[in-house]
């Protein structure tokens, strides 16, 4: 005889509620512990990118929430126009040696795979999303650059669906679609740091790459 | 003369034209991206090789 049921686990809230403690236990999802090989500069490159990307998103809040006729004529409007563009020029500085230090510590070892892609696909949506940036900048530079831009992107097929020349477009892929669609993208890659652990360093004898290392370190 | 007053203070970078170009063949970069890339190496270096506050090794 089966034991009593209430029926409350057949839900597909129960079952999500299930997997997904299952998938990130809380003490997994935040950890007070680390490796003690974490205690390394090298590993402080990816939570930098994610404080400039922190920075990138409230400057641009404020950008949007009050606007071009604040942010190209009033001082702090420049200021605060400023510090988005610095904290991206930061956000990349951070990144690229976030994507050297994990590229030669062969970083998508041990069931990383899908770390290392969807750091890779976040890295290029990044660029994409910069790009269209330096497009509504509505100066002689973003001219300058969409005019140059759009025989590349006619020239590959996309020039229909991605037409630089279309600021209304370009605006509107830089402040909903592309921040959208990378915010997944960090959420995701995040996540799967969480899930797999961070990558350990070469062993000199070791072949086995463990998923989970022992965390011995505070 | 306000305008650059107002971009570069000091007077030392001019703002009111294109920064230099360093060419090598086909390739063709800014000295400030080039600077930015050098930079990049350097921090790259000194976070593998400089001690972590705190590692007990």
């Amino acid at each position: 005889m089966s034991a009593p049921t209430t029926g409350t686990e057949r839900m597909w809230t129960a079952r999500l509620r299930g997997r997904a403690v299952q998938a990130f236990p809380p003490e997994q999802l935040l950890p007070d512990k680390q490796p003690a090989y974490v205690s390394s500069w090298i590993y402080v490159f990816g939570v930098a990118t994610l404080a400039a990307l922190a920075m990138v998103l409230t400057s641009g809040i404020v950008l949007a929430l009050l606007g071009p006729q604040w942010y190209h004529v009033s001082n702090v409007g420049r200021f605060v126009n400023s510090l988005h563009l610095w904290s991206v020029e930061l956000f990349f500085f951070t990144m690229v040696i976030h994507l050297w230090g994990k590229f030669f510590m062969a970083a998508w070892r041990g069931k990383r795979a899908l770390t290392w892609v969807t750091g890779a696909i976040a890295f290029l949506g990044s660029i994409a999303t910069a790009f269209t940036g330096y497009l509504i900048q509505s100066n002689f530079d973003s001219q300058w650059i969409s005019t140059q831009a759009k025989d590349g992107l006619n020239s590959v097929g996309v020039g229909a669906w991605f037409n630089v020349l279309d600021y209304g477009q370009m605006l509107l892929f830089h402040v909903i679609l592309f921040p959208l669609i990378l915010g997944v993208l960090v959420i995701w890659h995040v996540l799967l740091v969480r899930r797999r652990g961070v990558v350990p360093p070469f062993a000199a004898d070791d072949t086995v790459v463990p998923q989970q290392p022992e965390e011995v370190a505070r | 003369m306000a305008l650059q007053a107002l971009t570069d203070p000091t007077g030392l970078i001019s703002m009111d034209s294109t920064g230099p170009y360093l060419h090598w063949g086909v390739v063709q970069i800014s000295v400030a991206n080039l600077a930015v890339i050098l930079l990049m190496l350097v921090v790259f270096a000194l976070a593998l090789f400089l001690p972590f506050p705190g590692s007990r090794r």
